[in-house]
């Protein structure tokens, strides 16, 4: 990593924990390199303030390669900044300009409290997936591969739905709070497929009886979430997840 | 909870109703469009008297219009139901947000065009449906609808309020017609194309049709 010669005003948001009130500080950065990826940025400004004695920057970040979606970031009014389909480790400060001023605030849900500065708690995404996300078989060994023979055009839409990381970045960019494009690609992922098919009606209502539990807020149809998300899934599987819901909520055996 | 009540009150009933009252909305105003368009035979209100009084006294229409008022109430409560619980999904509001990078300001301001809307239509049937029906209530008698839009359509400020309300409407179908289709699951790559073209065309062509109505008694152009 070159030293760079970008300086930037940072808006931070601080938070000591769930119960107080957060604010932002101001944080002024020399010598930033238009190389460095975002996280980078906040690893040098985290170093500077350990220096200064100062309590660094609590965020989450674990691969740093665009696929574990930790790095939940709200910058410049954007889930994971400025860069269509890329999360925050993957944006890169070439994609600012020198001088300039980034507010980072974290992800903003009621269903995702924050837990500390920018580190939000998304155990109810977890929760979803327990209701319902999942096929009910005994794993053993791996089944020769093609044992249930799928099409490859329905294979393909099952694995776009299925490259959703949990990320959050829906839920933050949405004006309502909605979680329905998570929900959807997850519902989608084992509906498209066969082994899929035993659990389709029952996952469905579960899993959108957990979404609403959790406080999330209602589809607006703005396909925000769909322009942000850092997998670019496609806003068809929040209409596929609309009949799938319909469809078991008048024909599943749960009464 | 029944397994009814249980999927009505879930977030995407909710939005199922919005979208289902929504469409019986759209389809009320192909009706009243089409009805009151024929004001522009300028035949002195002579066909527009004709079918008026159709739709005022035929015991089908008068039955639907109970419907109607029922579909305008629930589409108004739950959109409020629907905001509040939206709003409340976010207790903290981001300090930054470019929202124009993601969505259309339409799509994010159904609630403001309904409110818009909302406060039009009070006016309006406070000019037309409410005297008329409660004329026909105490007389049983209908009023001179036609005569009544040329005297009210003279004011320049209620044709600027209903040109305004149009443009609310306009909008507001503009994202809700499509809107609508989604919330039902009919996103498809088969007739997504129709479903916008139709939407567009819709939004424009009714909203500007109603407009032209108090435009033309005010110019002179309806007389």
């Amino acid at each position: 990593m070159s030293a760079g010669n970008m300086r930037l005003t940072l808006k931070v948001w601080r938070q000591s924990n769930t119960d107080t009130k957060g604010g932002f500080e101001n944080y002024n950065l020399d010598g930033v390199s238009p190389d460095m990826s975002f996280l980078e940025m906040f690893d040098i400004l985290n170093e500077q303030l350990i220096e200064e004695n100062k309590e660094p920057v609590a965020f989450d970040h674990d691969c740093r390669e665009g696929i574990c979606g930790s790095c939940s970031m709200f910058i410049n009014g954007q889930p994971h900044g400025p860069l269509k389909g890329v999360t925050t480790c993957q944006l890169h400060m070439r994609s600012f300009q020198d001088g300039d001023t980034i507010t980072v605030e974290p992800w903003r849900a009621g269903a995702f409290p924050v837990i500390k500065d920018l580190v939000v708690d998304r155990d109810g995404f977890d929760r979803i997936i327990s209701a319902g996300g999942f096929v009910s078989v005994n794993t053993g060994n791996a089944q020769d591969a093609n044992s249930l023979p799928i099409p490859k055009e329905n294979a393909d839409e099952a694995f776009s739905a299925a490259a959703c990381i949990a990320c959050g970045a829906c839920v933050a960019a949405c004006k309502n709070a909605s979680a329905m494009l998570f929900v959807s690609a997850k519902i989608s992922q084992l509906a498209l497929l066969p082994q899929g098919q035993a659990e389709r009606s029952i996952r469905a209502e579960k899993m959108v009886a957990q979404m609403d539990a959790e406080g999330f807020g209602n589809c607006t149809n703005t396909h925000a979430c769909s322009a942000e998300c850092p997998k670019e899934i496609s806003f068809e599987n929040i209409a596929r997840m609309n009949r799938e819901y319909i469809g078991a909520k008048s024909s599943s055996k749960v009464l | 909870m029944s397994w009814f009540t249980q999927a009505l009150t879930s977030s995407i009933g909710k939005k199922v109703i919005m979208s289902l009252t929504g469409l019986f909305l759209i389809s009320f105003l192909v009706i009243h469009a089409s009805i009151n368009a024929m004001i522009f035979y300028n035949d002195g209100g002579e066909t527009f008297s004709h079918w008026g009084h159709f739709m005022g006294t035929n015991p089908i229409i008068r039955t639907l219009e109970i419907g109607l008022v029922l579909g305008f109430l629930i589409h108004i409560a739950d959109g409020l139901w629907l905001t509040k619980l939206n709003q409340s999904a976010r207790p903290v509001k981001y300090a930054v947000t470019n929202a124009s990078a993601n969505s259309t300001w339409y799509s994010r301001s159904m609630g403001l065009l309904g409110t818009l809307i909302l406060i039009f239509l009070v006016i309006h049937t406070s000019h037309f449906w409410i005297p008329n029906r409660s004329n026909q209530f105490a007389t049983g008698e209908e009023l001179n609808l036609y005569q009544m839009m040329l005297d009210i359509f003279q004011n320049i400020w209620v044709v600027i309020i209903y040109v305004l309300g149009c443009i609310s409407l306009a909008w507001h179908l503009l994202h809700g017609f499509k809107s609508a289709f989604k919330t039902l699951g009919l996103y498809h790559v088969k007739y997504n194309d129709a479903i916008r073209v139709i939407g567009v065309a819709f939004s424009i062509i009714v909203p500007t049709l109603f407009a032209l109505m108090p435009i033309s008694i005010y110019l002179g152009w309806v007389y």
